[in-house]
Protein backbone atom coordinates (compact mmCIF):
# COMPACT_ATOMS: atom_id res chain seq x y z
CA UNK A 1 0.00 0.00 0.00
CA UNK A 2 1.31 3.32 -1.03
CA UNK A 3 0.58 6.95 0.13
CA UNK A 4 0.78 8.89 -2.31
CA UNK A 5 2.30 11.96 -0.88
CA UNK A 6 5.18 9.68 0.76
CA UNK A 7 6.40 8.30 -2.73
CA UNK A 8 9.75 10.29 -3.14
CA UNK A 9 12.66 10.13 -5.24
CA UNK A 10 15.68 9.23 -3.82
CA UNK A 11 19.72 8.71 -4.12
CA UNK A 12 22.13 7.06 -3.00
CA UNK A 13 25.43 9.10 -1.66
CA UNK A 14 28.42 7.91 -0.92
CA UNK A 15 31.14 9.00 2.30
CA UNK A 16 34.68 8.12 2.42
CA UNK A 17 36.76 6.98 5.52
CA UNK A 18 40.12 7.83 5.08
CA UNK A 19 41.19 6.68 9.09
CA UNK A 20 41.80 3.56 9.35
CA UNK A 21 39.26 1.30 11.34
CA UNK A 22 40.16 -1.29 14.20
CA UNK A 23 38.49 -4.27 13.86
CA UNK A 24 36.84 -6.78 16.80
CA UNK A 25 39.18 -9.09 15.21
CA UNK A 26 42.06 -7.50 15.51
CA UNK A 27 42.47 -6.09 11.52
CA UNK A 28 41.96 -2.92 10.15
CA UNK A 29 40.52 -1.30 7.33
CA UNK A 30 42.70 1.85 6.17
CA UNK A 31 39.60 3.13 4.25
CA UNK A 32 36.79 2.19 3.40
CA UNK A 33 33.50 4.27 1.79
CA UNK A 34 29.78 3.87 2.82
CA UNK A 35 26.64 4.56 0.80
CA UNK A 36 23.63 5.70 2.59
CA UNK A 37 20.56 7.40 1.40
CA UNK A 38 18.77 10.05 4.06
CA UNK A 39 14.70 11.04 3.71
CA UNK A 40 13.29 14.27 5.35
CA UNK A 41 15.46 16.92 6.40
CA UNK A 42 17.61 17.47 9.45
CA UNK A 43 16.43 20.38 11.57
CA UNK A 44 18.42 23.09 12.87
CA UNK A 45 18.62 21.66 16.18
CA UNK A 46 20.36 18.40 14.34
CA UNK A 47 17.96 16.53 16.73
CA UNK A 48 15.56 14.46 14.68
CA UNK A 49 17.62 12.03 12.77
CA UNK A 50 17.42 8.70 12.89
CA UNK A 51 19.38 5.56 12.35
CA UNK A 52 17.98 2.51 10.21
CA UNK A 53 20.10 -0.44 10.65
CA UNK A 54 19.81 -3.33 8.03
CA UNK A 55 19.14 -7.10 8.75
CA UNK A 56 21.17 -9.65 6.52
CA UNK A 57 20.20 -9.17 3.39
CA UNK A 58 18.98 -5.70 3.49
CA UNK A 59 20.98 -2.26 2.87
CA UNK A 60 20.61 1.49 2.40
CA UNK A 61 17.51 1.63 0.23
CA UNK A 62 14.81 1.90 3.10
CA UNK A 63 12.29 3.71 1.30
CA UNK A 64 11.37 5.95 -1.80
CA UNK A 65 12.40 5.51 -5.41
CA UNK A 66 14.96 5.88 -7.95
CA UNK A 67 14.60 8.20 -10.65
CA UNK A 68 15.06 5.95 -13.26
CA UNK A 69 13.29 2.57 -11.81
CA UNK A 70 9.55 2.90 -10.49
CA UNK A 71 10.31 -0.85 -9.55
CA UNK A 72 13.06 0.25 -6.90
CA UNK A 73 11.02 0.32 -3.87
CA UNK A 74 12.90 0.78 -0.57
CA UNK A 75 12.90 -2.43 1.76
CA UNK A 76 10.90 -0.49 4.40
CA UNK A 77 8.55 1.59 2.10
CA UNK A 78 5.55 0.41 4.22
CA UNK A 79 7.15 1.89 7.63
CA UNK A 80 9.35 4.84 6.17
CA UNK A 81 7.88 7.65 4.53
CA UNK A 82 5.75 11.37 4.62
CA UNK A 83 2.65 10.64 7.15
CA UNK A 84 4.31 7.02 7.63
CA UNK A 85 4.98 5.26 11.26
CA UNK A 86 8.87 6.55 11.21
CA UNK A 87 7.39 10.18 9.42
CA UNK A 88 9.81 11.72 7.56
CA UNK A 89 8.09 14.88 7.63
CA UNK A 90 9.34 14.84 11.50
CA UNK A 91 12.51 12.89 11.43
CA UNK A 92 15.92 13.07 9.17
CA UNK A 93 15.74 9.10 8.18
CA UNK A 94 19.32 7.72 7.38
CA UNK A 95 19.97 4.46 5.69
CA UNK A 96 23.39 2.91 5.38
CA UNK A 97 24.80 0.04 3.99
CA UNK A 98 26.99 -2.25 5.97
CA UNK A 99 30.99 -2.40 5.54
CA UNK A 100 31.20 -5.39 3.88
CA UNK A 101 27.86 -5.92 1.86
CA UNK A 102 27.31 -6.04 -1.83
CA UNK A 103 25.72 -2.86 -2.20
CA UNK A 104 28.10 0.22 -2.70
CA UNK A 105 30.14 0.18 0.75
CA UNK A 106 33.22 -1.12 0.68
CA UNK A 107 32.98 -4.80 0.59
CA UNK A 108 34.87 -8.50 -0.50
CA UNK A 109 33.69 -7.68 -3.90
CA UNK A 110 35.44 -4.06 -3.86
CA UNK A 111 38.71 -3.36 -5.67
CA UNK A 112 41.39 -3.38 -2.48
CA UNK A 113 43.62 -0.75 -3.77
CA UNK A 114 46.82 -2.40 -1.94
CA UNK A 115 46.36 -5.05 -4.61
CA UNK A 116 44.27 -3.68 -7.41
CA UNK A 117 41.98 -6.92 -7.20
CA UNK A 118 38.91 -7.73 -5.48
CA UNK A 119 39.50 -8.03 -1.65
CA UNK A 120 37.59 -11.65 -1.82
CA UNK A 121 38.87 -13.68 1.35
CA UNK A 122 40.49 -10.79 2.41
CA UNK A 123 38.04 -8.82 3.17
CA UNK A 124 38.02 -8.49 7.29
CA UNK A 125 35.22 -10.30 8.78
CA UNK A 126 33.45 -7.62 10.63
CA UNK A 127 30.82 -7.52 14.02
CA UNK A 128 28.20 -5.44 14.64
CA UNK A 129 30.13 -3.43 16.96
CA UNK A 130 32.58 -2.97 13.86
CA UNK A 131 29.35 -1.43 12.13
CA UNK A 132 28.31 0.30 14.91
CA UNK A 133 31.89 2.28 14.61
CA UNK A 134 31.50 3.12 10.92
CA UNK A 135 28.36 3.82 11.91
CA UNK A 136 29.19 6.87 14.21
CA UNK A 137 31.98 7.94 11.51
CA UNK A 138 29.14 8.46 9.54
CA UNK A 139 27.01 10.66 11.66
CA UNK A 140 30.07 12.41 12.35
CA UNK A 141 29.97 12.95 8.56
CA UNK A 142 26.76 14.02 9.01
CA UNK A 143 26.89 16.31 11.94
CA UNK A 144 24.73 14.38 13.95
CA UNK A 145 26.05 14.64 17.83
CA UNK A 146 23.06 12.29 18.80
CA UNK A 147 20.38 10.28 17.07
CA UNK A 148 16.85 10.90 17.92
CA UNK A 149 16.09 6.60 17.53
CA UNK A 150 18.14 4.01 15.96
CA UNK A 151 16.30 1.51 14.97
CA UNK A 152 16.26 -1.94 13.24
CA UNK A 153 14.85 -5.56 12.72
CA UNK A 154 16.54 -8.90 12.96
CA UNK A 155 20.28 -8.12 12.90
CA UNK A 156 19.19 -4.48 12.64
CA UNK A 157 18.21 -4.54 16.18
CA UNK A 158 21.14 -5.72 17.50
CA UNK A 159 22.98 -3.08 15.52
CA UNK A 160 20.29 -0.52 17.55
CA UNK A 161 21.24 -2.79 20.62
CA UNK A 162 25.11 -2.23 20.55
CA UNK A 163 24.64 1.41 19.39
CA UNK A 164 23.20 2.13 22.92
CA UNK A 165 25.80 0.28 24.81
CA UNK A 166 28.61 1.49 23.09
CA UNK A 167 27.46 5.54 22.55
CA UNK A 168 24.95 5.91 25.42
CA UNK A 169 25.04 9.63 25.23
CA UNK A 170 24.45 9.57 21.20
CA UNK A 171 20.93 7.39 21.08
CA UNK A 172 17.86 8.65 22.74
CA UNK A 173 15.51 5.79 21.86
CA UNK A 174 16.34 2.31 20.53
CA UNK A 175 14.15 0.03 18.29
CA UNK A 176 15.21 -2.93 18.74
CA UNK A 177 12.39 -5.52 16.75
CA UNK A 178 12.56 -9.25 16.04
CA UNK A 179 15.64 -9.50 17.61
CA UNK A 180 18.06 -10.87 19.94
CA UNK A 181 20.53 -10.31 22.47
CA UNK A 182 22.15 -13.60 21.27
CA UNK A 183 21.76 -16.39 18.88
CA UNK A 184 21.06 -19.56 19.73
CA UNK A 185 22.61 -22.74 19.09
CA UNK A 186 20.16 -23.96 16.81
CA UNK A 187 20.42 -20.40 15.00
CA UNK A 188 23.93 -20.66 14.91
CA UNK A 189 23.63 -24.42 12.85
CA UNK A 190 20.94 -22.55 10.28
CA UNK A 191 23.85 -20.10 9.45
CA UNK A 192 26.33 -22.87 9.33
CA UNK A 193 24.39 -24.88 7.07
CA UNK A 194 24.11 -21.80 4.60
CA UNK A 195 28.10 -20.94 4.76
CA UNK A 196 28.79 -24.51 4.29
CA UNK A 197 26.08 -24.43 1.45
CA UNK A 198 28.09 -21.70 -0.17
CA UNK A 199 31.77 -22.51 0.78
CA UNK A 200 31.76 -26.09 -0.82
CA UNK A 201 30.12 -24.99 -4.01
CA UNK A 202 33.20 -25.90 -6.18
CA UNK A 203 32.41 -22.40 -7.69
CA UNK A 204 33.27 -20.66 -4.66
CA UNK A 205 37.42 -20.76 -4.83
CA UNK A 206 37.95 -19.90 -1.61
CA UNK A 207 36.14 -17.20 -1.92
CA UNK A 208 38.38 -15.66 -4.63
CA UNK A 209 35.47 -16.15 -7.47
CA UNK A 210 35.65 -12.96 -9.02
CA UNK A 211 39.17 -13.75 -10.36
CA UNK A 212 37.75 -16.75 -12.25
CA UNK A 213 34.98 -14.82 -13.51
CA UNK A 214 31.82 -17.15 -11.17
CA UNK A 215 30.22 -16.92 -8.45
CA UNK A 216 29.02 -19.77 -6.47
CA UNK A 217 25.56 -19.54 -7.27
CA UNK A 218 23.83 -23.12 -6.38
CA UNK A 219 25.55 -22.54 -2.74
CA UNK A 220 23.99 -18.75 -2.23
CA UNK A 221 20.85 -20.25 -3.89
CA UNK A 222 20.79 -23.22 -1.43
CA UNK A 223 21.60 -20.62 1.79
CA UNK A 224 19.07 -18.33 0.47
CA UNK A 225 16.50 -20.91 0.47
CA UNK A 226 17.31 -22.25 3.56
CA UNK A 227 16.84 -19.18 5.36
CA UNK A 228 14.01 -18.16 3.47
CA UNK A 229 12.50 -21.42 5.36
CA UNK A 230 13.65 -20.49 8.81
CA UNK A 231 12.09 -16.78 8.34
CA UNK A 232 8.60 -18.00 7.83
CA UNK A 233 6.36 -19.79 10.35
CA UNK A 234 4.79 -23.14 10.04
CA UNK A 235 1.28 -21.73 9.54
CA UNK A 236 2.14 -19.02 6.89
CA UNK A 237 3.99 -21.65 4.63
CA UNK A 238 0.79 -24.27 5.08
CA UNK A 239 -1.74 -21.18 4.15
CA UNK A 240 0.30 -19.85 1.27
CA UNK A 241 1.22 -23.08 0.03
CA UNK A 242 -0.54 -26.01 1.45
CA UNK A 243 0.56 -28.97 -0.19
CA UNK A 244 -0.55 -27.49 -4.06
CA UNK A 245 0.67 -29.00 -7.15
CA UNK A 246 2.18 -27.16 -9.54
CA UNK A 247 0.89 -28.82 -12.63
CA UNK A 248 -2.41 -30.31 -10.76
CA UNK A 249 -0.82 -34.24 -10.25
CA UNK A 250 2.19 -36.09 -9.26
CA UNK A 251 4.98 -35.80 -11.61
CA UNK A 252 7.14 -38.88 -9.35
CA UNK A 253 10.39 -37.23 -10.51
CA UNK A 254 12.71 -35.01 -8.83
CA UNK A 255 11.70 -31.50 -10.82
CA UNK A 256 9.74 -28.96 -9.02
CA UNK A 257 6.15 -30.30 -7.70
CA UNK A 258 4.88 -28.51 -5.00
CA UNK A 259 4.02 -24.92 -4.63
CA UNK A 260 6.56 -24.40 -2.21
CA UNK A 261 9.38 -25.51 -3.90
CA UNK A 262 8.92 -23.44 -6.85
CA UNK A 263 8.50 -20.70 -4.71
CA UNK A 264 11.75 -21.25 -2.67
CA UNK A 265 13.31 -21.53 -6.07
CA UNK A 266 12.19 -18.91 -7.31
CA UNK A 267 13.50 -17.11 -4.20
CA UNK A 268 16.96 -18.58 -4.01
CA UNK A 269 17.52 -17.62 -7.77
CA UNK A 270 16.43 -13.81 -7.47
CA UNK A 271 19.15 -13.27 -4.24
CA UNK A 272 22.07 -15.39 -6.00
CA UNK A 273 21.51 -13.28 -8.95
CA UNK A 274 21.95 -9.78 -6.87
CA UNK A 275 23.82 -10.60 -3.48
CA UNK A 276 27.43 -11.55 -3.18
CA UNK A 277 28.75 -14.79 -1.30
CA UNK A 278 31.08 -13.23 0.93
CA UNK A 279 28.52 -11.15 1.87
CA UNK A 280 26.27 -13.56 2.53
CA UNK A 281 29.19 -15.03 4.94
CA UNK A 282 30.29 -11.91 6.66
CA UNK A 283 26.76 -11.16 7.60
CA UNK A 284 26.03 -14.68 8.96
CA UNK A 285 29.48 -14.83 11.35
CA UNK A 286 27.98 -11.03 12.50
CA UNK A 287 25.03 -12.50 13.61
CA UNK A 288 26.89 -15.12 15.53
CA UNK A 289 29.22 -13.51 17.15
CA UNK A 290 26.87 -11.07 18.25
CA UNK A 291 26.99 -11.56 22.85
CA UNK A 292 27.37 -8.35 24.05
CA UNK A 293 26.89 -10.65 27.64
CA UNK A 294 29.94 -12.40 26.94
CA UNK A 295 31.81 -10.02 28.18
CA UNK A 296 30.01 -9.48 31.16
CA UNK A 297 29.98 -12.93 32.39
CA UNK A 298 27.14 -13.43 30.31
CA UNK A 299 24.90 -11.49 32.56
CA UNK A 300 22.65 -9.32 29.99
CA UNK A 301 21.67 -7.12 32.77
CA UNK A 302 25.70 -6.08 33.33
CA UNK A 303 25.46 -5.43 29.61
CA UNK A 304 23.43 -2.50 29.75
CA UNK A 305 24.66 -0.59 33.09
CA UNK A 306 26.08 2.28 30.86
CA UNK A 307 23.23 2.36 28.66
CA UNK A 308 20.77 5.30 29.05
CA UNK A 309 18.34 5.09 25.68
CA UNK A 310 14.61 4.83 26.55
CA UNK A 311 13.90 1.46 24.51
CA UNK A 312 11.51 0.02 21.95
CA UNK A 313 11.67 -3.88 22.19
CA UNK A 314 8.81 -5.90 19.72
CA UNK A 315 8.78 -9.29 18.83
CA UNK A 316 6.00 -11.19 16.92
CA UNK A 317 4.48 -14.64 18.09
CA UNK A 318 5.26 -16.55 14.96
CA UNK A 319 9.14 -16.13 15.00
CA UNK A 320 10.68 -18.86 15.82
CA UNK A 321 13.96 -17.80 14.29
CA UNK A 322 14.07 -14.72 17.27
CA UNK A 323 11.36 -15.70 18.92
CA UNK A 324 9.62 -13.89 21.46
CA UNK A 325 11.98 -15.13 24.67
CA UNK A 326 14.18 -13.99 22.82
CA UNK A 327 13.08 -10.21 23.10
CA UNK A 328 11.81 -10.98 26.53
CA UNK A 329 15.25 -11.63 27.72
CA UNK A 330 16.44 -7.76 26.84
CA UNK A 331 13.12 -6.70 28.43
CA UNK A 332 14.50 -8.20 31.97
CA UNK A 333 17.84 -6.96 31.74
CA UNK A 334 16.89 -3.31 30.42
CA UNK A 335 14.27 -3.58 33.36
CA UNK A 336 16.88 -4.37 35.67
CA UNK A 337 18.58 -1.69 35.01
CA UNK A 338 15.79 0.78 35.23
CA UNK A 339 15.48 2.13 31.83
CA UNK A 340 12.31 2.86 30.07
CA UNK A 341 11.05 0.60 27.97
CA UNK A 342 7.83 -0.74 26.28
CA UNK A 343 7.34 -3.95 24.84
CA UNK A 344 4.88 -5.71 22.41
CA UNK A 345 4.01 -9.53 21.57
CA UNK A 346 2.68 -8.84 17.83
CA UNK A 347 0.05 -11.45 16.83
CA UNK A 348 1.62 -12.08 13.42
CA UNK A 349 1.53 -15.44 11.50
CA UNK A 350 4.55 -13.98 9.19
CA UNK A 351 7.09 -15.36 11.40
CA UNK A 352 10.49 -13.57 11.01
CA UNK A 353 9.68 -11.75 8.57
CA UNK A 354 6.65 -9.96 9.97
CA UNK A 355 8.72 -7.28 10.56
CA UNK A 356 8.98 -6.43 7.16
CA UNK A 357 5.36 -6.95 6.41
CA UNK A 358 2.65 -4.58 6.60
CA UNK A 359 0.50 -5.07 10.17
CA UNK A 360 -1.89 -2.56 11.26
CA UNK A 361 -1.33 -2.98 15.06
CA UNK A 362 2.42 -2.99 14.53
CA UNK A 363 2.82 -0.03 12.23
CA UNK A 364 0.58 2.00 14.89
CA UNK A 365 2.73 0.89 17.86
CA UNK A 366 5.88 2.11 16.11
CA UNK A 367 4.13 5.37 15.21
CA UNK A 368 3.02 6.19 18.27
CA UNK A 369 6.35 5.14 20.08
CA UNK A 370 8.06 7.46 17.47
CA UNK A 371 5.31 10.32 18.03
CA UNK A 372 6.15 10.65 21.42
CA UNK A 373 9.71 11.59 20.71
CA UNK A 374 10.54 14.80 21.39
CA UNK A 375 12.64 16.33 18.64
CA UNK B 1 17.12 6.11 34.45
CA UNK B 2 17.10 10.32 35.29
CA UNK B 3 14.54 12.73 35.23
CA UNK B 4 15.75 13.83 31.49
CA UNK B 5 14.67 10.44 30.33
CA UNK B 6 11.31 10.76 31.57
CA UNK B 7 10.61 13.84 29.91
CA UNK B 8 11.74 12.44 26.77
CA UNK B 9 8.59 10.55 26.52
CA UNK B 10 5.55 13.44 26.58
CA UNK B 11 2.27 11.96 27.58
CA UNK B 12 -0.58 13.38 26.85
CA UNK B 13 -3.01 14.07 29.05
CA UNK B 14 -4.92 11.09 29.80
CA UNK B 15 -8.91 11.31 30.80
CA UNK B 16 -8.49 10.48 34.80
CA UNK B 17 -10.39 14.13 35.61
CA UNK B 18 -12.50 12.10 38.41
CA UNK B 19 -10.68 8.43 39.61
CA UNK B 20 -11.21 8.74 43.17
CA UNK B 21 -9.60 5.34 43.77
CA UNK B 22 -6.60 6.52 41.70
CA UNK B 23 -6.36 9.26 44.79
CA UNK B 24 -6.76 6.42 47.33
CA UNK B 25 -4.00 4.66 45.73
CA UNK B 26 -1.41 7.85 44.98
CA UNK B 27 -2.15 8.83 49.04
CA UNK B 28 -0.38 5.34 50.01
CA UNK B 29 2.47 5.97 47.07
CA UNK B 30 5.65 7.61 48.56
CA UNK B 31 6.89 10.17 45.96
CA UNK B 32 9.30 9.41 43.29
CA UNK B 33 8.64 5.49 44.02
CA UNK B 34 8.88 3.09 41.57
CA UNK B 35 5.75 1.53 40.97
CA UNK B 36 4.78 -1.39 38.68
CA UNK B 37 0.75 -1.25 37.87
CA UNK B 38 -0.52 -5.05 37.12
CA UNK B 39 -3.47 -4.76 34.57
CA UNK B 40 -2.29 -1.47 33.78
CA UNK B 41 -5.32 -0.89 30.94
CA UNK B 42 -4.66 2.43 28.81
CA UNK B 43 -2.05 3.17 31.51
CA UNK B 44 -4.22 6.14 33.15
CA UNK B 45 -3.12 5.32 36.78
CA UNK B 46 0.36 5.55 35.95
CA UNK B 47 0.09 8.48 34.41
CA UNK B 48 -2.12 9.38 37.23
CA UNK B 49 0.76 8.54 39.95
CA UNK B 50 3.51 10.24 37.70
CA UNK B 51 1.76 13.44 37.95
CA UNK B 52 0.73 13.51 41.57
CA UNK B 53 3.44 11.43 42.79
CA UNK B 54 6.69 11.46 40.54
CA UNK B 55 7.06 7.46 40.32
CA UNK B 56 8.61 6.30 37.75
CA UNK B 57 6.03 3.45 36.45
CA UNK B 58 6.25 0.52 34.68
CA UNK B 59 2.76 -1.21 33.46
CA UNK B 60 1.73 -5.09 32.62
CA UNK B 61 -0.73 -5.70 30.33
CA UNK B 62 -1.88 -8.42 27.92
CA UNK B 63 -4.73 -6.70 25.89
CA UNK B 64 -3.48 -4.88 21.84
CA UNK B 65 -5.54 -2.38 22.47
CA UNK B 66 -4.39 -1.00 25.49
CA UNK B 67 -0.96 -1.50 24.93
CA UNK B 68 -1.39 0.36 22.15
CA UNK B 69 -3.09 3.11 24.41
CA UNK B 70 -0.21 3.16 26.83
CA UNK B 71 2.26 3.82 23.65
CA UNK B 72 0.27 6.33 23.16
CA UNK B 73 -0.08 8.03 26.34
CA UNK B 74 3.57 7.65 26.69
CA UNK B 75 3.62 4.72 29.51
CA UNK B 76 5.91 2.01 29.80
CA UNK B 77 4.47 -1.35 29.20
CA UNK B 78 5.36 -4.47 28.61
CA UNK B 79 3.35 -6.88 27.49
CA UNK B 80 2.63 -10.17 29.09
CA UNK B 81 0.23 -12.24 30.67
CA UNK B 82 -0.29 -11.86 34.11
CA UNK B 83 -1.42 -15.82 34.79
CA UNK B 84 1.62 -16.71 33.64
CA UNK B 85 3.95 -14.78 36.57
CA UNK B 86 6.12 -11.72 36.37
CA UNK B 87 9.14 -13.56 35.24
CA UNK B 88 10.78 -10.42 33.82
CA UNK B 89 10.61 -8.67 36.90
CA UNK B 90 13.63 -9.00 39.61
CA UNK B 91 12.48 -9.71 42.76
CA UNK B 92 12.39 -6.67 45.17
CA UNK B 93 12.73 -4.63 42.11
CA UNK B 94 10.12 -2.44 42.88
CA UNK B 95 8.20 -0.35 45.75
CA UNK B 96 5.15 -1.06 44.85
CA UNK B 97 3.04 -3.36 42.58
CA UNK B 98 -0.35 -2.04 41.84
CA UNK B 99 -3.33 -4.70 41.43
CA UNK B 100 -6.02 -1.82 40.61
CA UNK B 101 -9.63 -3.46 40.11
CA UNK B 102 -8.60 -6.47 38.12
CA UNK B 103 -7.77 -9.27 41.50
CA UNK B 104 -11.15 -10.73 40.91
CA UNK B 105 -10.72 -11.19 37.60
CA UNK B 106 -7.37 -13.15 38.07
CA UNK B 107 -7.44 -17.18 37.87
CA UNK B 108 -4.51 -17.90 39.67
CA UNK B 109 -4.92 -15.10 42.73
CA UNK B 110 -2.51 -17.10 45.11
CA UNK B 111 -0.09 -17.21 42.85
CA UNK B 112 -0.40 -13.68 41.70
CA UNK B 113 -0.30 -11.95 45.41
CA UNK B 114 2.98 -14.31 46.00
CA UNK B 115 4.75 -12.44 42.79
CA UNK B 116 3.34 -8.97 43.71
CA UNK B 117 5.40 -9.54 47.31
CA UNK B 118 8.06 -11.13 45.60
CA UNK B 119 8.94 -8.71 43.00
CA UNK B 120 7.76 -5.18 45.67
CA UNK B 121 8.19 -4.41 49.10
CA UNK B 122 4.34 -3.73 49.18
CA UNK B 123 1.41 -4.56 47.21
CA UNK B 124 -1.91 -2.79 46.87
CA UNK B 125 -5.32 -3.88 46.03
CA UNK B 126 -8.24 -2.77 44.95
CA UNK B 127 -11.54 -4.90 44.26
CA UNK B 128 -15.17 -4.37 43.86
CA UNK B 129 -16.27 -5.56 47.73
CA UNK B 130 -19.13 -8.07 47.14
CA UNK B 131 -20.44 -7.78 50.59
CA UNK B 132 -21.73 -4.51 49.90
CA UNK B 133 -25.27 -4.16 50.66
CA UNK B 134 -26.88 -3.17 47.43
CA UNK B 135 -25.00 -6.62 45.74
CA UNK B 136 -26.45 -8.64 49.43
CA UNK B 137 -29.77 -7.22 48.17
CA UNK B 138 -29.71 -8.55 45.15
CA UNK B 139 -28.46 -11.96 46.07
CA UNK B 140 -31.26 -12.00 48.42
CA UNK B 141 -33.74 -11.22 46.02
CA UNK B 142 -32.48 -13.89 43.77
CA UNK B 143 -30.11 -12.51 41.38
CA UNK B 144 -26.67 -12.01 40.71
CA UNK B 145 -25.31 -8.70 41.50
CA UNK B 146 -24.96 -5.91 38.66
CA UNK B 147 -24.04 -2.92 40.01
CA UNK B 148 -21.70 0.14 39.24
CA UNK B 149 -18.83 -1.61 40.37
CA UNK B 150 -20.14 -4.95 39.39
CA UNK B 151 -21.46 -4.16 35.85
CA UNK B 152 -21.30 -7.33 34.33
CA UNK B 153 -24.08 -9.97 33.97
CA UNK B 154 -23.15 -13.47 35.50
CA UNK B 155 -22.75 -14.88 31.39
CA UNK B 156 -20.44 -12.40 30.42
CA UNK B 157 -18.07 -10.90 33.77
CA UNK B 158 -14.58 -11.54 33.75
CA UNK B 159 -14.39 -11.64 37.64
CA UNK B 160 -14.80 -15.11 38.25
CA UNK B 161 -13.04 -14.73 41.94
CA UNK B 162 -15.03 -11.96 43.73
CA UNK B 163 -14.71 -11.61 47.69
CA UNK B 164 -15.38 -9.54 50.27
CA UNK B 165 -13.68 -7.72 52.92
CA UNK B 166 -13.40 -10.70 55.39
CA UNK B 167 -12.27 -13.01 52.87
CA UNK B 168 -10.07 -11.36 51.53
CA UNK B 169 -8.69 -10.37 55.19
CA UNK B 170 -8.38 -13.96 55.84
CA UNK B 171 -6.63 -14.58 52.62
CA UNK B 172 -4.07 -12.29 53.43
CA UNK B 173 -3.51 -13.84 56.80
CA UNK B 174 -3.42 -17.35 55.38
CA UNK B 175 -0.93 -16.41 52.65
CA UNK B 176 1.78 -14.71 54.44
CA UNK B 177 0.27 -11.47 53.61
CA UNK B 178 0.54 -8.63 56.64
CA UNK B 179 -2.04 -5.71 55.77
CA UNK B 180 -0.41 -2.44 56.73
CA UNK B 181 -3.78 -0.45 55.52
CA UNK B 182 -7.02 -0.23 54.29
CA UNK B 183 -9.73 1.90 52.11
CA UNK B 184 -13.18 1.49 52.07
CA UNK B 185 -15.26 3.37 49.85
CA UNK B 186 -18.48 4.57 48.06
CA UNK B 187 -18.90 6.98 45.22
CA UNK B 188 -16.56 9.74 46.59
CA UNK B 189 -16.88 8.26 50.08
CA UNK B 190 -14.41 7.13 52.41
CA UNK B 191 -16.45 4.62 54.39
CA UNK B 192 -15.60 3.62 58.33
CA UNK B 193 -18.54 2.43 59.46
CA UNK B 194 -19.70 -1.05 58.93
CA UNK B 195 -16.82 -1.23 55.45
CA UNK B 196 -18.00 -4.84 54.37
CA UNK B 197 -21.69 -3.98 54.78
CA UNK B 198 -21.37 -0.30 53.16
CA UNK B 199 -18.42 -0.20 50.96
CA UNK B 200 -18.44 -0.87 47.25
CA UNK B 201 -14.45 -0.35 46.61
CA UNK B 202 -12.06 -2.17 49.08
CA UNK B 203 -8.28 -0.90 48.48
CA UNK B 204 -5.50 -2.84 50.76
CA UNK B 205 -1.60 -2.13 50.74
CA UNK B 206 0.21 -4.66 52.21
CA UNK B 207 3.55 -6.67 52.70
CA UNK B 208 5.62 -10.01 53.15
CA UNK B 209 4.74 -11.06 56.04
CA UNK B 210 7.98 -10.89 58.81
Amino acid sequence: MQDSDSISIVAPQIARFDTPLHLKSGTALDNYELVYETYGELNAARSNAVLICHALSGNHHLAGFYADNPKSGGWWNNMIGAGKSIDTKKFFVIGVNNLGGCHGSTGPASINAKTGKCYGPDFPVVTVEDWVQTQVRLADYLGIDQFAAVAGGSLGGMQALQWTLDFPERVRHALIIAAAAKLTAQNIAFNDVARQAIITDQDFHGGDYYSHGVVPRRGLRLARMLGHITYLSDDAMAAKFGRELRNGALAFGYDVEFEIESYLRYQGDKFADQFDANTYLLMTKALDYFDPAYQHNNDLSAAFRAAKANYLVLSFTTDWRFSPERSRAIVRALLDNELNVSYAEITSSHGHDSFLMEDRHYHKLVRAYMDNIVI
Amino acid sequence: MNTEDVADITAPSVAYTHRPDFAVIAAWVKPGAKVLDLGCGDGSLICFLRDARNIRGYGVEIDDTNVLACFNNGVNVIQSDLESGLQSFESGSFDYVVLSQTLQAVKNTENIVKEMLRVSKEGIVSFPNFGYWKNRLQVLSGNMPVSEALPYQWFDTPNIHNCTLGDFEEFCSQHGARILERSVMSGNHQITFMPNLLGMLAFYRFEQQK
